[in-house]
């Protein structure tokens, strides 16, 4: 039994070398200035191989993955109190990514096996990290579903299933859209070459999202020196006003 | 034109903060009140965060203000005196109300208590407001009717620390400013409102003002308060967008120019009644969102209950 294992672990392992990712990005940086209303980017790469495609095996597929930074997570849920709908119960997720899509060349139940998804950690439910939730309130797992629900309403977790074009099991290119309300960090993408349902080969590269301009200048004020930034607002305000009760003088003059 | 908002992490339409910014300068030109009751519900319509919203709606009030106040100034419509006690009230108040903000949105129940909030005094006031102006519209018709008394003695004249107040040309207890500047610092910072709509009818039917100089007084004394409730939600929880401010301010700028030439030309008990059923309308609309079953349950906010 253990020598049929080893047979078969040294026949999968140079299978697993043979064919390796090349991959290249539109772009690795996106800038957030004052009028970014979201972004496009174009992943794209071919398979190097050393040899043919192994005989037998199954189709190539691809799977891309982008992830946005994780961060912990409050779900909350309303009841109803007294006639008034309240925030009465609620969950804290250790850590959901901000942004999270995942592109295929195919149905992502037809592609991927699940020992393989939870190693990779590849669809969502797989990337969101809740232990011990279960205490926190009753029917947890409803949290998380709402979780998903309501982050895939807002755009922010994605599934696009086919839209990896695959040509000659060479060349794939998938084009993942930026949604407008982009959080800053560093987004993270996992490309994978699947055969038989399985991860035959991984790349990942990064993509740093950064507020740029006045957005970074405003940003880092804020939060660098509040009281100063504070005052400024108010300066601005009091300017503005001022000026507006300057201006209707003139016009009515 | 899409703008991306840095504090509120979120792209909006710059031509509707625009437009939002000029109806609610219209409101506030036509009624002469600051308006952050209805900018703030409306930022939370279009999805700014409501504590981003509750914040930047007060910088907001900061402009249309200062704006008001130098028109009154020249109409010598301000009672210093009285604005600096009701400031003195009103920034204890502001920072007990900086302070419950925080606590609520450490609890998750800020968004219900800003809600309740706002239907309880939008409707209070509204209604009161809507009852006083119907009537004196009533009585305007029927001519002969007799003319209410400019002072009528209450409790109010019977307590301590009596001071006079020359422009309004009252010898009061600066308690009661004391303590409706209080009150009123206490929604600025929680409702994001300067509480003009509180503060007026309080100054003429509690402090029996007499109204010429209670809107500029009103005003005057908005602007310390909003200012101080910016400022401490800037240091404390840095909500505040100032490139949604400025937009916000630079639609107000211009409608209330056109409101103020509508304004003149309504009669003072029409404006009131219009004011009412304003701010009438707000209250019942959030009273509706509370009462009605929400269609998702559920929200998500990024980051840990403390």
């Amino acid at each position: 039994m253990i020598r049929l294992a080893l047979v078969l672990l040294s026949l999968a392992l140079p299978a697993m070398a043979q064919e390796q990712i090349v991959a290249g990005m539109s772009q690795n940086r996106v800038s957030i200035t004052a009028d970014f209303d979201g972004s496009e980017i174009l992943i794209y790469g071919a398979v190097k191989r050393d040899a043919p495609p192994p005989e037998g095996a199954g189709a190539l597929e691809v799977i891309v993955t982008v992830e946005g930074p994780a961060t912990p997570v409050t779900v909350r849920r309303k009841g109803r109190v007294a006639g008034i709908w309240v925030n009465n119960a609620s969950v804290t997720v250790d850590s959901a990514p901000s942004f999270y899509a995942v592109a295929t060349t195919g149905p992502l139940e037809h592609i991927l096996s699940d020992t393989d998804n939870l190693r990779y950690g590849i669809t969502i439910e797989r990337v969101i990290r809740a232990v011990g939730i279960t205490d926190e309130a009753e029917r947890a797992g409803e949290f998380l579903l709402a979780l998903l629900r309501v982050r895939t309403n807002e755009g922010r977790y994605r599934i696009l299933s086919g839209k990896v074009e695959l040509s000659e099991e060479t060349l794939f290119r998938t084009d993942i859209v930026l949604p407008a309300n982009l959080t800053e960090g560093e987004y993270k993408v996992r490309l994978f070459l699947l055969r038989d349902k399985h991860v035959v080969a991984t790349q990942e590269r990064v993509i740093g999202v950064r507020k740029e301009g006045l957005e970074r200048f405003i940003f880092n004020m804020a939060h660098e020196q509040p009281l100063i930034y504070g005052l400024i607002s108010l300066v601005l305000a009091a300017l503005a006003g001022w000026g507006a009760s300057v201006a209707f003088r003139l016009i009515r003059a | 034109m899409q703008l991306y908002l840095p504090i509120a992490e979120i792209s909006v339409n710059a031509f509707l903060i625009l437009g939002l910014g000029g109806i609610v300068g219209f409101l506030s030109g036509m009624f002469g009140v600051g308006g952050g009751f209805l900018i703030t519900p409306l930022l939370f319509f279009i999805g700014v965060p409501p504590a981003v919203a509750v914040a930047t709606g007060a910088n907001q009030v900061v402009a249309s203000s200062i704006s008001g106040v130098l028109a009154q100034l020249r109409r010598k419509g301000v009672d210093f005196a009285m604005g600096g006690i009701l400031l003195a009230g009103g920034i204890v108040g502001s920072a007990a109300g900086v302070w419950v903000f925080r606590w609520m949105t450490g609890l998750g129940q800020i968004d219900l208590f800003v809600q309740l909030s706002y239907v309880l005094f939008l409707g209070l006031i509204g209604a009161m407001m809507f009852q006083e102006s119907l009537r004196s519209l009533l009585r305007a018709r029927k001519s002969g009717a007799p003319i209410r008394r400019a002072h009528v003695h209450s409790w109010v004249h019977g307590l301590p620390f009596k001071m006079k107040f020359r422009a309004s040309g009252l010898y009061i207890s600066v308690i009661p400013p004391l303590l409706i500047g209080a009150a009123v610092g206490f929604l600025a910072a929680i409702m994001g409102v300067g509480g003009g709509f509180i503060m007026v009818p309080a100054m003429i039917y509690l402090l029996g003002m007499p109204t010429r100089v209670v809107i500029g007084t009103s005003l005057f004394q908005i602007i310390f308060v909003t200012a101080f409730t910016t400022v401490m939600h800037a240091v404390t929880s840095q909500t505040v967008d100032m490139l949604l401010a400025l937009v916000l301010i630079l639609g107000g700028v211009i409608g209330a120019q056109i409101g103020t030439r509508v304004g003149v030309r309504l009669k003072a008990e029409q404006l009131r009644i219009l004011l009412s059923l304003l701010v009438l309308a707000v209250s019942i609309r959030i009273a509706i969102d509370l009462l009605v079953e929400p269609s998702e349950l559920y929200s998500v906010a990024a980051g840990v209950l403390p």
